[in-house]
């Protein structure tokens, strides 16, 4: 089954492309994950990176493509994407925990601090989470970012939370 | 009888982006829009656009739509709301009923020297058993519920068909608070971007493909709605009945440019299902085969109002370029500039099919014309 099938990637479909970042690159902290498969007519991720670590080109139907030296996660891209479909994921925020960073336009937002249920890319409950941090500035537009820390072994399916 | 030079019908982003570029280079530019407000469907269309970041992708829909507002009226374009065009005689008269059914109506008939039509799309509908009751309704009336009048329409909601319109209102429902228990598709393929598809999953919401509604069931209202599978010729395979607990049934099975001013001025038009069905004829100005009369936007063939914006722009540059407020060099440069985003806009998988049967459009509109021309000859040599 694939995207145009359920509606929702798999982790093969996605690291099929070769865009992943590397092992490596998540052993040193945060770093954007770009979940854009399909072929479409849009590039605004590209000019919201200051760092130029997306790289798309023209047609503006090319797949974005990430430079992960040059990504330092520092999430900007995440409310900029009509697609929802960037995520910033730290493997390295603690031992055992990492955190993942998603929009999120729903309210009520969650809390600081709260535990959460975490939802994988189909919608399914797979652990629970604690909110790190909420972001909503008025550059993001009224897309709000949250980041929760999740065990490290569940920041691959981690892509959001269940709707307060 | 009122005479205008310009008169656009429909204040969508299609009639905005016409106005404007007509106005900006003197033109004198009245459009009249049905509704309460000028914006079309960008004022329920809350979401962040996709396109080119050089043309105000990853803004908002409903901001888009203040923004045209801002400049048509900076630029001097005059607007009637609450003003529908009943009818389009010949020679460029526009029948213009002003005023709201609550009030004293008045038909105003307006003479105009260039006319653009951007009218938009219709909702098609569905039919199952049980299909009138209420809570069944179009997807772009649930989004108008929710987003420009601030009512839900039920709280358990099915929706039906996975083009971008289903994904997008399927979330935005969510957003308003409403559940969508479901969504189905009668193809084997979700039709709309992938990305979409994966917001409303993220959030739960199973995607059935080869599904259809057979039945919806209520005493007074929509209460519950069944659900089957279908085999590969689309016919419901026994046995694989689902019944849902759902007050509402959403469905987003395509649009249909709403085509009827046109042909009752006697422009052209073709029949092409991957263009929602009956579109006018028009040339690379927008030009219907009627000289004067522009379609634009959805009329001129289903698509976004990333395209719908920019043939609006082409029309008004023509427009510019006739009535000789422009040299047709810089209407060329501005037109070539304008298809070159138009292409951008139309490559990938999902809009390769639309620039093909854009294309043919195109091509048909050149070969009514040649024929034209020589009915004329022919006609003339004959006298
Ligand atoms: C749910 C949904 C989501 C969408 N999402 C996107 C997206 O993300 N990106 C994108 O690019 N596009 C999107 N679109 C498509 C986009 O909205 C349309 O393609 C675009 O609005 C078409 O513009 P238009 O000017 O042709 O028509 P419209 O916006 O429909 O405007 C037509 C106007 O004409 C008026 N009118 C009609 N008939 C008459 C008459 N006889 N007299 C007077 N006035 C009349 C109407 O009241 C209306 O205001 C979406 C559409 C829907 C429904
Ligand atoms: S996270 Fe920051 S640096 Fe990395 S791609 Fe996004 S905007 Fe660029
Ligand atoms: S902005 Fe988002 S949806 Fe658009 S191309 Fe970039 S990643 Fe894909």
């Amino acid at each position: 089954m694939s995207l145009a099938e359920t509606g929702f990637l798999t982790i093969e479909e996605i690291k099929k492309l070769g865009k992943y970042p590397s092992e490596e690159r998540f052993k040193k902290g945060p770093v954007a994950v770009i979940e854009c498969i399909q072929e479409i007519p849009c590039n605004p991720c590209e000019s919201a990176c200051r760092f130029g670590a997306i790289e798309l080109g023209e047609p503006i139907t090319n797949l974005p493509t990430l430079n992960e030296d040059k990504c330092t996660g520092c999430g900007l891209c995440v409310a900029k994407c009509p697609g929802l479909a960037i995520f910033i994921i730290d493997k390295a925020y603690s031992d055992t925990m990492a955190t993942v960073s998603f929009p999120h336009e729903y309210l009520p937002l969650p809390e600081k601090d709260a535990e959460v249920e975490a939802v994988d890319r189909s919608g399914q409950v797979v652990c629970t989470g604690k909110v790190i941090k909420v972001l909503n500035p008025e550059s993001f537009d009224r897309t709000p970012v949250v980041t929760i820390a999740v065990p490290q072994d569940k920041a691959e399916e981690v892509r959001g939370i269940k709707r307060l | 009888m009122i005479k205008k030079e310009v008169v656009v019908i429909g204040g969508g982003p299609s009639g905005l982006a016409a106005a404007i570029e007509a106005a900006q280079r003197g033109a004198e530019v009245l459009v009249v829009d049905s509704n309460l407000k000028a914006g079309g469907q960008l004022f329920k269309q809350i979401h962040k656009f996709f396109g080119s970041s050089a043309h105000r992708s990853g803004t908002r829909g409903i901001d888009i739509g203040t923004e045209l507002l801002e400049e048509a009226e900076k630029y001097g374009v005059e607007i009637w709301l609450n003003s529908v065009a009943i009818g389009l005689f010949q020679e460029k008269k526009i029948a213009v009923e002003r005023g709201l059914d609550v009030e004293d109506k008045k038909l105003e008939i307006i003479e105009a020297e260039k006319i653009v039509i951007a009218s938009g799309a219709s909702e098609n509908a569905v039919r199952f058993k049980g299909w009138t009751l209420p809570g069944v309704m179009g997807a772009g009336a649930a989004q108008t519920m929710i987003n420009v009048n601030r009512v839900l329409p039920g709280e358990r909601i099915l929706m039906i068909g996975s083009g971008n319109v289903g994904l997008i209102v399927s979330y935005q429902l969510m957003q308003a608070g409403a559940d969508v228990v479901a969504l189905v598709e009668a193809a084997p393929k979700i039709g709309g971007y992938g990305v979409h598809a994966s917001k409303i999953t993220r959030a739960g919401v199973p995607i059935y493909t080869k599904h259809t509604v057979i039945e919806a069931r209520g005493d007074k209202r929509v209460e519950e709605a069944v659900i089957c599978e279908l085999d590969e010729k689309w016919q419901p395979v026994a046995g694989t009945e689902k019944t849902l607990k759902v007050d509402t049934i959403a469905i987003a099975a395509g649009l249909k440019p709403l085509v009827e001013l046109a042909v009752m001025h006697g422009c052209e038009c073709i029949f092409d299902p991957l263009l929602g069905g009956w579109v006018p004829l028009h040339d690379k100005n927008m030009e219907s085969t009627y000289p004067g009369i522009y379609v634009v936007g959805d009329i001129a063939g289903i698509e976004e109002a990333n395209t719908a914006l920019e043939e609006g722009k082409l029309a008004g540059i023509a427009i510019a370029e006739a009535l000789d407020y422009i040299s047709s060099e810089e209407a060329k440069k501005l037109k070539d500039e304008t298809w070159e985003r138009l292409k951008g806009l139309r490559m990938g998988p999902f809009g390769e099919k639309r620039m093909l049967a854009k294309e043919q459009l195109l091509a048909a509109a050149e070969a009514a014309k040649g024929s034209a021309e020589e009915h004329q000859i022919a006609a003339s040599a004959g006298a």
